[in-house]
């Protein structure tokens, strides 16, 4: 099963790097596609059933499609987008990958957080988080919806052809 | 079931932290390294989901639900992020006619 992480992790890096490097939009809307069902795949070998189903249906199904639905909308699929400098290309490289080296240097020694707890594979069912969300996380929960309402109306707003 | 549930305890959580973290680098560069804002925003959408799975990593290795209760909501704010971010590109090709990111530094000056 090891095996199964590794592949999906090799798919999803260079999926993930494929975003950044290819040359039209279209492209890199179906890379990223790639790398969100591998992503997928490790909340399945994680236990979380929901997550992996959720997941698949809100960003493959959902943003994903809206996101190629501007490109041919505003018919964007152009190669000949301008180029940052070469130096500015370098230098992003440079300070993205001394985050990385950070991030990992800060993040040493983690399996000492784990706490021995006793192994629970049933955690990541509906019935599950079900019960915690409308218990533990009810007014979050419920202001996620006002957040959503906020976000329908802004888009409305901002996506209005303002009258001269 | 069993087969994948056995997973978890063979590969250690540091893979998972590495992976995510590479991820989170590669989103990173790709917000300083394009000028496409549609890349830009793609990009930040993989840094949420590479937190999305180390919160789903550690809610798994420690069997604790909060964890995945976070993802849920972060899906929920990703969700809302797009939409908002997508009609701002739309109003940015409407009134500049381009979708270049350093069209937009009138605020610096």
């Amino acid at each position: 099963m090891a095996f199964l992480f590794y592949l999906l992790s090799g798919i999803a890096l260079l999926s993930a790097l494929m975003v950044v490097l290819s040359k039209s939009p279209i492209n890199s809307v179906i890379y990223l596609i790639v790398c969100f069902l591998s992503i997928a795949g490790h909340y399945i070998l994680l236990n979380a059933q929901f997550l992996a189903v959720v997941h698949i249906i809100v960003y493959t199904g959902a943003i994903m499609v809206v996101f190629l639905f501007v490109i041919m909308l505003l018919n964007l699929n152009k190669t000949n987008e301008p180029h940052k400098s070469v130096l500015t290309k370098f230098m992003a490289v440079i300070s993205g990958g001394m985050l990385f080296l950070v991030l990992i240097a800060a993040a040493k020694g983690v399996n000492e957080m784990i706490v021995a707890k006793e192994f629970d594979a049933n955690i990541g069912l509906v019935a599950n988080l079900g019960k915690v969300l409308y218990t533990d996380y009810m007014i979050p929960f419920e202001a996620s919806s006002v957040l959503f309402l906020s976000a329908m109306i802004g888009a409305v707003m901002l996506g209005k052809k303002d009258k001269k | 079931m069993e087969n994948i549930t056995s997973a978890i305890r063979i590969i250690p959580l540091e893979h998972y932290l590495f992976l995510c973290l590479a991820l989170f680098s590669i989103g990173v560069i790709g917000v300083l390294f394009r000028r496409n804002t549609i890349v830009i925003l793609m990009c930040i959408e993989m840094m949420l989901n590479s937190v999305n799975l180390l919160l789903a990593a550690f809610s798994s290795y420690r069997s604790d639900p909060s964890g995945q209760v976070f993802v849920f909501f972060i899906m929920v704010v990703a969700a809302a992020e797009v939409a908002v971010g997508l009609s701002i590109l739309v109003m940015m090709k409407r009134n500049v006619d381009s979708i270049d990111i350093n069209l937009l530094n009138k605020l610096k000056d």
